[in-house]
This record gives C-alpha cells, structure tokens and sequence, in this order.
C-alpha cells in the first residue's frame, strides 16, 4: 500500500494526528527494510541449555525459588518478584534446573540466572485459568499482570503492574500505545502490529478498563503504513475513543515523555511520571503480553526479536523464548555473511553493545540482536566541544548536552544538576549530531550514576 | 577654587569616613577565634589532602581545639606531627603508624585480556558503566587512571594498563580509594611488604579463564602463613595486616603460591 493511498484514508475519524511537534529529533536513516519483510518465525528447541537472568526488570532482581536439580515446566514461576519495583519470572520451558549461577546481563551488571536444560520446549505446564476480562474487576486484571511477570518490553522494562496501580489522586485518562519504533533497523514492533493486531487491540482495552481511562490512542510513525492500515481494520469494531495516531517519522519519537507531548501536547514535569499528566504508554508488545497473560493466563516466556544488520545472512523477525542465547537466534538467521565485530541488543541509537555473542541471552526487554559488519564501524576519538549548538538543536528535552558534556568532564556535579542533567533520556540525539564526536550521551550517563550515587552516601549518612 | 583642590578636599574627606567606618567595623563585627587554631594549622603540613576525613588542615585544626578530634590523624605529617602537636597542645597520642594505599591487582595487559575494544570517555567509573568495564575478570583494575588523577602527589602510575602505587610518594590520603569502581585500592600500613595481589571473589578455574596471575582460591597460603596472617575469605586469599610476616617466610610465600599473586613490594 502506498503512502498516498494511506492519505486517503487520513478522513476516517479514527485516525487523528499529532497536536504538537516534539522539540530536537533527529533523523538517522531508517534501515527496516532489511527485516521489515520477514514473518515472525516462531523459534523451537533450537538448544538445550536457557539462561534465565532474574533480573530483566527495572528494579529488585528477582528471587530465584527453584533449586539445582528442580524440575520446571513450561510457563511455571521460577522466579518471585522481590519488592514493589520487581517483576516474576517464569521458565519459557519444561526441563530441568542444571544450575543458579551469578552471570553478567545485558547492561553489564551481575545478577543470579537460573540454566534450565530444556527436554520439551512446546508443551505448558500448569498455566492460570483462563479470564473474561470484560466481566474482571481492575484488581483482577492487575494480580493477572503481576503474576504474569509483564514487564514493558519497550527498552527499560518497567514492571507492568506497578504502572497499572497508580495512587488514588492520579486519575489517568489517556492510555497511549506505543508502536512508533523509532530506532532504526528494529521491526519486531510492527511485524507484530501486522501479524497480531487483536491481541494489541484486546491488551490496549484491559489496560484502559483497568485504569478506567477515556481514551486509547495507538501511536505509530509513517514510514509504517501497513501498519496502520492493518490496525484500523482491527479497530473497527471499537467505540469512538479508540484512536490511531499518524506520527511523522523521526527520532525518538517513541520515548515516552516525548510520544505523551506529542499526542496531549502535556509535558511531563521534571523528575516526574507520566501519571503526572494523566497518561499511561506501553509497548504493542507489552499490550499483546497483557492480553495473553488476563484472557489466556499465558505468563510473559517469549517475545519477537528482530535479528538483523548488514552483516547477518537473512535478517529475521522471531518469535524467541527468554534466556535463549544470541548465537542461537543467528544461527537460526543463517550466521554473519561478512566480518562483524560490532554486536547490539538493541538497536543503534539505545540498544547495549555486548562482548560476546556467546554470553549474552534473551530478556523479555531484547528487542532486537544488531550485528553491524566491521567496514561499516568507525572509531573516533573525542574533539573539545567547538559550541555549535547541534546537540542542543536535537535534543528532545530541552537540554544543553555541551555545557553539560563541558561540566561533567571537570566532574563538577552540582553544576550538571542545576543544569537538569537527570532529565536526560540518554536517546542519542546529541552524540548522533555533534561534529566533534563527543561521547555526550556517555557522560550524561556517568554523570547521572555519581548524582545518584552523591544522593545514596547523602541519604545514608542523614540516616545515621 | 581650583579643579585640583575640590578633588583633594572631596576625595580626602570620602578617604577619612570610610578609614572611620571601617575602623568602628572591625572592633564591633569582629569574630573571635581561638588563637590556637591558627598555631595548630601552622603545625599541620599543609597538603589539604583531607586524609584525616576533614575538609582539609584548617578544617582539622578547627576540629582539634573545638571538637577535641585526636591528634594523630594525619597521614602525612606522622610521628613528627603527633610530636610538634602534642608538645604544643599538652595531648599525648600515640603516632598512627604511616599508611600506604595499595592496588591489590596485577593483572597487566600481558595477564589479564581485555573482552572488547573500548573507546569511551578515559575514566574508570565511565567505562564501568559500559557493559561492566572491557576487562574480562569483573574485579580488576581497569587501568583508566581515575586514581592517578586524584592523587595530591602523584603517587600513582598507569603502568602496561594498570595502576601502581609508589609507596615512597603515597601520603596515604585515601583519595584513589574513595574513587575506584572496582574498590581494589586499599590503604594499608606501610611496613608491610607481602601482599596478594588480587581481589577477585570468583572461585578458581573462572579465575584461571580470565586472568594468569589471580588468586585460585587454593588456600595454600594460609596454611603456610605465621599466626593467621593470611585468611581465606571465600575464595580469594587477604592478607591481616595487623599480623608482621617476616622477611624468610614472605620468601617462602612467595614463591610457594601457585596463582603467583604474592608477591613481596
């Protein structure tokens, strides 16, 4: 379908556009085509052995409750949620405990991880009954979530029941569904939007039902138009506060405080939630993982991972079940067909440059596996900052990433907090814009650690 | 009258108020400090490392006469500090022997490898945060240089991709302790020479895949040790500082450990 056919469409009622333009923004070359073709291909017992992080949440790790030796089945809870910001886990196979070990996640940090060797990787063990979530209360629906283990499957992995239990005072009116995917080469979101979109559909109401909310608004870019085509035809049958929003197609338009400006023109205050303004986003693909867990009492064990990237044979989208490692899924993608060095999880702008395709697993937050052939990558090494203002230009909070990248070099702390340092996103805008190829986004990271950690030692000794 | 003499007269007379007005200020607002304050500060070397946990020598002083802080914190002055402050002020203490910091790891270049390339920001808390720093053992030292950086007297040395320590330059301060990531800087007192250079808590055969010169965890040591001096904390051998290892069994340790992580300074 073409982009002047989909115009066309623009009359319908259901279809509404931005009422604000996001401030910064960039516009990094789209690079979807690779994978945006291939059907999600569900991935069986591929291998034996799944790595099981507890911590693929933001938050509390998770509490391993099986021991070495256990048997596991399929979508049975190995992992309890261990405090309000945490998120369960459950075994994406039946098989055995071989091992608990402390391994090293995605981001670099250590958690313990639960090696389950797989003997049926299809058939599920005892699941939550199923659940007419028209007739659920709220608090039914949440429970369901919570034991379901949903996480945000967006990029940060916020527990999704801590997100669906606002307090009493913040009444949330909009319920924003996120499948902008913005970042380049990533298609998992739409493939999904494609091939599911009842599901995405069903979860957005729970969600909306649960919070008691107003409106639902399904926010995608249109460099997708298939996608919207497929979704309004989803929607049909909906009332007429189910919206589909046409975003123009630029970078990073699918963070949360931005997609909020942009469809309720509210801004999210400093250091506050999107509950502050009345609005709730969550990934498509945390809406579908909703779904599956409230109606069906399916818990969240797989997710779509585009694996793609110049350097893989057959980019692919798959449907891949937590913990499986990533040489697998690019076996299943026919390998590299060139020389690459540089392996994501993730896509380019946010996703986490990891150190071994061997070591690295599956988390319900692995959007996609980027492997980026070696002449493509370039080293630079950092100039002085020449002020030409281009990172202050991109950037889509309104903040002076030189000043602060200048600050933060002479470690001065309390001048990058005044200067709102913590408010960064940490999207890329900046770095992806400066000519001098200043690690911006880096210091802002290192700089908002030391804030933080400051605020600790300070907390801890106002404690004593 | 001339141009020249109304300057003088306004000038001189604006001159004589303001000599008056200040002269009233400085014996009505004046602050009184206790004039030994200002000695003590005299007494103290003067390095503002901040060593002794206050903000520096005036800071100490102040503390010491208000606040009755014992008298043998400094790092750097030592005995001969405790003795000019003792005899000034009437305390006695006893000099707090001199420490050193140390850097418990010897995995270089050549020892332990590196698991990517990382061109980032050149400070170890920044790479760090990066995947968890680009050196496959997790508890190294990752040779960024942040605590050359702090370091008041420069007594710390990036050498083949880590840091090492001139015990003869070190005042002790602390100042690389507090900044290390990996916390593998420890101070320690200075007549101690037999060290184990390692600080990893992973158990033996780990430790062998990612580095040639860390502790095992075989526990060799400590059953050869004196007196306990060397314990096992888990799997990673420490040194009890407290306890004196003569110079013959430190031989002996030395060549007898198996991972070749003690070593004698």
């Amino acid at each position: 379908m073409s982009w002047k056919m989909h115009k066309e469409n623009m009359n319908s009622t259901r279809i509404i556009k931005p009422v604000k333009k996001i401030p910064g923004s960039v516009h990094p070359p789209y690079k979807k085509e690779l994978a945006r073709n291939a059907p999600i291909k569900n991935v069986s017992s591929m291998e034996a052995h799944f790595h099981i992080s507890m911590s693929q949440h933001l938050g509390a790790p998770a509490k391993p409750i099986v021991k070495k030796g256990d048997t596991v089945l399929r979508g049975q809870k190995i992992g309890e949620a261990s405090g309000f910001i945490s998120a369960n886990v459950h075994s994406p196979v039946t098989g055995k405990v071989i091992d608990i070990n402390e391994e090293q996640t995605l981001s670099g940090a250590y958690a313990s991880s639960i090696i389950v060797e797989a003997s049926d990787s299809e058939k599920w063990g005892v699941l939550m009954p199923e659940l007419d979530w028209e007739s659920a209360s709220p608090q039914q629906i949440i429970t369901r979530v919570a034991d379901g283990g949903i996480t945000g499957m967006g990029g940060a992995g916020f527990p999704t029941h801590v997100k669906l239990s606002p307090p009493k005072e913040k009444a949330i009116d909009t319920v924003i569904i996120n499948g902008a995917e913005c970042e380049p080469y990533l298609t998992a979101d739409f493939r999904l939007m494609l091939e599911e979109p009842e599901n995405i559909k069903n979860g957005a109401l729970i969600i909306r039902k649960t919070l008691n909310a107003k409106r639902v608004i399904i926010a995608i870019e249109d460099n997708k138009p298939e996608a919207i085509r497929v979704m309004e035809e989803a929607l049909k049958n909906c009332d007429e506060n189910v919206f589909i929003a046409v975003l123009p197609t630029a970078y990073p338009h699918g963070a949360e405080k931005q997609l909020i400006y942009a469809l309720t023109g509210r801004e999210v205050p400093s250091g506050g939630l999107p509950m502050d303004v009345g609005a709730l986003v969550e990934n498509v693909g945390t809406a579908a993982a909703i779904f599956n867990a409230v109606a069906k009492g399916i818990p969240l064990v797989e997710r779509i991972v585009t694996v793609t990237g110049e350097a893989v044979a057959i980019p692919l989208n798959l449907r891949v079940k937590i913990g499986t490692s990533f040489a697998a899924l690019l076996n299943v993608c026919g390998g590299t067909k060139s020389k690459s060095t540089k392996l994501i999880a993730g896509g380019p702008m946010m996703g986490i440059t990891q150190t071994s395709i061997n070591s690295s697993y599956t988390t319900k937050t692995t959007s996609g596996l980027l492997l980026l052939p070696d002449n493509m990558i370039s080293t630079y090494s950092s100039d002085p900052c020449i002020s030409c203002g281009r990172c202050v230009e991109a950037c889509p909070m309104h903040l002076m990433p030189c000043e602060l990248s200048i600050l933060l070099e002479a470690e001065d702390i309390t001048g990058a907090e005044a200067l709102n340092v913590l408010d960064c996103i940490e999207c890329g805008c900046c770095a992806y814009s400066c000519p001098s190829h200043r690690p911006l986004v880096q210091h802002m990271r290192a700089g908002k650690a030391a804030i933080m950690l400051k605020r600790k030692q300070q907390k801890n000794t106002e404690k004593k | 009258m001339s141009i020249i003499e109304t300057t003088v007269i306004v000038f001189g007379t604006t001159g004589i108020a303001c000599g008056a007005l200040l002269a009233i200020a400085s014996r009505v607002f004046a602050i009184k400090e206790d004039p030994r304050i200002g000695k003590v500060c005299e007494l103290l070397p003067g390095a503002n490392c901040g060593g002794c946990g206050y903000a520096g020598c005036a800071d100490y002083a102040k503390a010491i006469i208000m606040n009755d802080a014992p008298i043998n914190l400094c790092t750097v002055g030592g005995a001969e500090t405790v003795k000019k402050l003792s005899t000034f002020l009437g305390k006695t203490a006893e000099a707090a022997e001199r420490k050193v910091a140390i850097v418990l790891c010897r995995g270089d270049e050549a020892n332990a490898p590196k698991n990517s390339i990382y061109n980032g920001i050149v400070d170890c808390s920044a790479a760090n945060l990066v995947s968890g720093g680009n050196k496959k053992c997790r508890y190294g030292c990752l040779g960024y240089g942040s605590c050359a950086r702090v370091c008041p007297t420069g007594a710390i040395e990036i050498k083949d991709g880590i840091a090492v320590v001139h015990p003869e330059l070190c005042i002790g301060c602390g100042a690389c302790v507090k900044v290390c990531p990996r916390k593998i800087i420890k101070l320690i007192p200075a007549s101690r020479k037999l060290h184990v250079f390692c600080s990893s808590l992973d158990k033996g055969p780990a430790v062998k895949k990612v580095c040639k010169v860390g502790c095992i965890g075989c526990s060799l040591c400590s059953k050869l040790a004196p007196d306990n001096a060397i314990v096992m904390s888990g799997a990673l051998a420490v040194v009890d500082y407290s306890k004196n290892i003569d110079d013959e069994k430190a031989t002996i340790l030395e060549q007898k450990c198996p991972g070749k992580c003690i070593r004698k300074t």
